[in-house]
């Protein structure tokens, strides 16, 4: 029994890509969570789906001109924001309209340019992620792109808290609000590029909140809610490449079903704010 | 006392996306070393006065100086610090109440914002000041509406700014945390802070403000307390035509 399913975990590590699989998606799956708690806290979730949406024309213009996917993506991905941004201020949408529409203006113009400019792009790795099948190249893209998230929120973890939790504040003590704002969309930015080729760009809105979604039910203080965070991820991502070997399906889907699962248990179970004990309390109070 | 300190409020006009005039040619000077109420009805724009004094809006005309300072500059300076109202605070946030006076501190620390001893100590002591020193660690959303306004008081105090706005401070306390913060406001006075504060509690005005602003889309008068907190002004701010002509009916 013992022996089969430590057989479970060593075979597949036989495999070179299999090896880089799994600590790529580690790797993205810690910088994910650490972003989440800020995505979730700051509630962007809708702007981290747009970005990871708008960041397909800048992959095919990138594999066109012959450039890093990366540099292409974050391009169109940080443009899209802005683009948010600008068409906040000077209509009077509201802004989800307004993301609606932007995003899902960028995603479709991808497509288009994806069907006509030739290029030896697979649009299912884009939309759905490839990581068993990921090149040396891209993998220095991810780490790259994964890394300067890190040290970014790393060195401004504070005053992003502070602008998530309260941005008059951060006025008020003489913080640019503005860089915040934009250090934020650009480390939102980055991360979709390095989870885009885990994850896929359908579901890396998944990595990018459904981790903080889980920790901030289990949790009242930001360190410990950033651990969970973090824990939840590595975990969906480990399992979810053994799992989709195992099973032979899709490794995106196989980490965010984990992670939804995961979600799951917490919103049930949380020792606080979990179902069960709410239903609990609510029963003491009446 | 030069005209140059305190708080300079000079023509401002603030109109809203959606065409409402929220205050227009508004101009006041908040005396430094005073404690001064502003006093207006809801909707009168009071909150747009603040935010406009804070910077956290552009008026559409006018100026706001602090000491003298534009108030950005003045803000960089940590010489304004601001208490929100209730409503403007995410209690769910996973942050303690150490933390949030922390927060105070902020622009006085490196980049990193690791704290050193002295921002500590005066978190510390802010803490004690507001009587929360046993509730540190408990996550915001725990506290009661009183120590939810201590713990803010308190990170106003941390942040040692000469210039200190209240928005709402009694709204949803109990008497025994109003009688609190009078008591802290007068000190802080004393000591030589420029205090603006806004209320709906006109009882509790005459007790501590040196001075009243009355507001309502517009200055309607200012000055000393004895001289301008009359019924007939009030009568004129609350329930005079002035207000009832300008009063929005869109929201």
């Amino acid at each position: 029994m013992f022996e089969s399913l430590l057989n479970w975990f060593t075979a597949p590590l036989q495999y070179g890509f299999m090896v880089k699989a799994l600590w790529v998606s580690a790797f993205v799956g810690v910088v994910c969570a650490v972003l989440s708690c800020y995505i979730t806290l700051k509630g962007w979730s809708l702007m981290g789906d747009a970005v990871s949406h708008a960041v397909v024309p800048g992959v095919v213009v990138a594999y066109a001109l012959g450039i890093p996917f990366a540099v292409g993506a974050f391009l169109f991905g940080f443009g899209a924001t802005v683009a948010i941004g600008y068409v906040k201020e000077n209509t009077r949408l509201k802004e989800d309209a307004v993301i609606g529409v932007v995003f899902t203006g960028f995603f479709a113009f991808g497509l288009v340019l994806s069907t006509k400019i030739p290029s030896n792009i697979d649009l299912f790795h884009i939309l759905f992620g490839n990581v068993l099948g990921i090149s040396q190249g891209d993998i220095i893209q991810t780490l790259i792109a994964g890394l300067v998230t890190l040290v970014v929120i790393l060195v401004r973890r504070k005053d992003l808290l502070l602008f998530c939790f309260d941005p008059n504040q951060a006025k008020a003590i003489g913080l640019n609000t503005q860089l915040m704002y934009y250090t934020l969309l650009l480390v939102l930015a980055l991360s979709t590029v390095t989870a885009l080729q885990t994850a896929g760009i359908i579901l890396v809105i998944a990595m990018l909140v459904t981790p903080g979604a889980t920790a901030y039910l289990l949790s009242d203080r930001f360190d410990l809610m950033l651990a969970i965070s973090v824990a939840t991820s590595l975990l969906s991502c480990i399992l979810g490449v053994y799992i989709s070997y195992h099973l032979d399906v899709a490794t995106g889907a196989c980490i965010v079903v984990l992670l939804t699962l995961l979600f799951v248990a917490a919103m049930i179970f949380a020792p606080k704010y979990g179902l069960l004990s709410q239903t609990r309390s609510g029963e003491n109070i009446t | 006392m030069t005209q140059t300190l305190g708080i300079t409020v000079d023509n401002i006009s603030v109109t809203y996306n959606n065409a409402r005039l929220a205050l227009y040619n508004a101009s006041c000077h908040v005396q430094p070393g005073t404690i001064t109420g502003l006093v207006g009805p809801n909707g009168g724009g009071k909150s747009t006065l603040f935010k406009s004094i804070m910077g956290f809006l552009e008026p559409n005309q006018g100026r706001v100086s602090i000491d003298g300072l534009p108030i950005h500059k003045a803000q960089k300076r940590q010489l304004v610090a601001y208490v929100p109202q209730a409503d403007e605070v995410d209690w769910n946030f996973p942050v303690s109440v150490w933390d949030v006076v922390m927060m105070g501190r902020y622009g006085y620390m490196n980049l990193l914002r690791i704290p050193s001893a002295k921002d500590r100590r005066l978190v510390r002591e802010s803490l004690a000041r507001v009587g929360m020193t046993d509730n540190s660690d408990r996550q915001i959303g725990e506290l009661s509406g009183g120590q939810k306004k201590r713990a803010f008081l308190a990170r106003a105090l941390a942040q040692e700014g000469k210039v200190m706005l209240l928005d709402e401070p009694f709204t949803g306390v109990d008497v025994k945390t109003e009688k609190t913060i009078i008591d802290l406001l007068l000190q802080l006075r004393d000591a030589g802070h420029t205090i603006l504060i806004s209320t709906h509690d006109l009882a509790s005005i005459s007790t501590f403000c040196d001075r009243v602003i009355l507001l309502n889309q517009t200055i309607l008068a200012s000055g000393k307390t004895e001289d301008v907190f009359t019924e007939e002004n009030l009568a004129m701010t609350f329930g005079g035509l002035q207000g009832n002509f300008l009063i929005p009916h869109n929201s």
